[in-house]
């Protein structure tokens, strides 16, 4: 597994989630967003969290017209692994590599927190080495993570099952009061219709240790590295 | 030549920001508002006199970057 993890001015998680694919046994290549192309044989590309150009304009908006994100949008076309997590999430969406936007959380507040997701789905690249309907405990950390879209756009998602995780209790019971910021349906991830591209608002990255308190996002990477073991 | 961009909410999306302006506009006493609705202005300095060339970039700019049309509307006036 060889993944790229693009650097945009104002990203910050882009360190943990190389780390989190390294213990996960991935070569990493950190690849500035400057850069017109790939390096060879990127197998994922990781948009990671953080406040690119200052959330300025809308949350991911420039970084998503970034010269990479071309190479990006043609590695997805061929089937390639998109990963974005928080503002990696509003990136791809600003992108057009997923549809909706991630508005204002409902309730105005920045959210940082622990937070029970579930599962929806465990035959992805992204989800194997967890059980399908698992609930999972991760961080989120946003102040727009407000999943919305048009009503097509939602029943297509939910029919064709391209929800990827949804905010739950810790029984895995999607709530009102799970919901941390107001998204449709509890949606807390979705993937692209080929399901090779994955976006979602909380930070597997951040528990990948017990030192800091969980492990539950391991499976992410170790999916991702199970599917392919680094060249 | 001067242009001024405004960007909107659609109808019917959520304003949390403009329902916070609004509760702060009422608990001042302000009286008489009914309801907020926040958007974004950009006021822009165009090369060249081409109204029409301009309204032509001005569309482009607002439909790759300004707007995301998922959820904004805009609206663009070139002024002298």
């Amino acid at each position: 597994m060889r993944a790229a993890v693009i650097t945009f001015p104002g990203s910050n998680r882009d360190g943990d989630v190389a780390k989190a694919l390294r213990q996960a046994g991935a070569h990493v290549d950190h690849v500035w967003h400057g850069d017109h192309e790939l390096p060879a044989g990127t197998d994922l590309v990781v948009l990671p969290g953080g406040f690119s150009y200052g959330d300025y304009l809308r949350c991911g908006a420039i970084a998503g017209r970034a010269h990479i994100m071309d190479a990006t949008r043609a590695h997805a076309a061929r089937g390639g692994l998109v990963l974005g997590i928080c503002n990696g999430f509003q990136i791809a969406c600003e992108a057009g590599l997923l549809p909706g936007v991630l508005a204002r959380n409902a309730d105005l507040k920045f959210v940082c927190k622990r937070q029970h997701l579930k599962v929806e789905r465990n035959d992805t690249a992204f989800t194997s080495a967890y059980a399908k309907g698992q609930v999972i405990d991760v961080c989120i950390a946003h102040g727009e993570g407000n999943y919305i879209c048009d009503p097509e756009t939602l029943a297509r998602l939910e029919g064709e099952g391209l929800v990827a995780f949804r905010y739950c209790d810790a029984e895995g019971n999607v709530t009102t009061a799970a919901n941390p910021n107001g998204s449709l349906n509890g949606i807390a991830g979705i993937y692209s219709p080929g399901r090779n591209v994955l976006g979602l608002m909380p930070h597997p990255e951040n528990l990948i240790d017990g030192l800091v308190g969980g492990t539950d996002g391991r499976g992410m990477f170790e999916s991702l590295v199970g599917g392919k073991k680094a060249a | 030549m001067k242009a001024r961009v405004t960007v909107t909410l659609k109808t019917g999306v959520l304003d949390p920001q403009g329902k916070a302006i609004e509760g702060a506009l009422k608990s001042l006493g302000i009286d008489g508002v009914g309801s907020v609705r926040q958007g974004k202005v950009f006021d822009i300095e165009l090369d060249g006199a081409d109204k029409i060339a301009a309204e032509a970039a001005l569309k482009a700019a607002c439909e790759k970057l300004l707007a995301n049309t998922v959820i904004e509307n805009y609206r663009v006036e070139i002024g002298a």
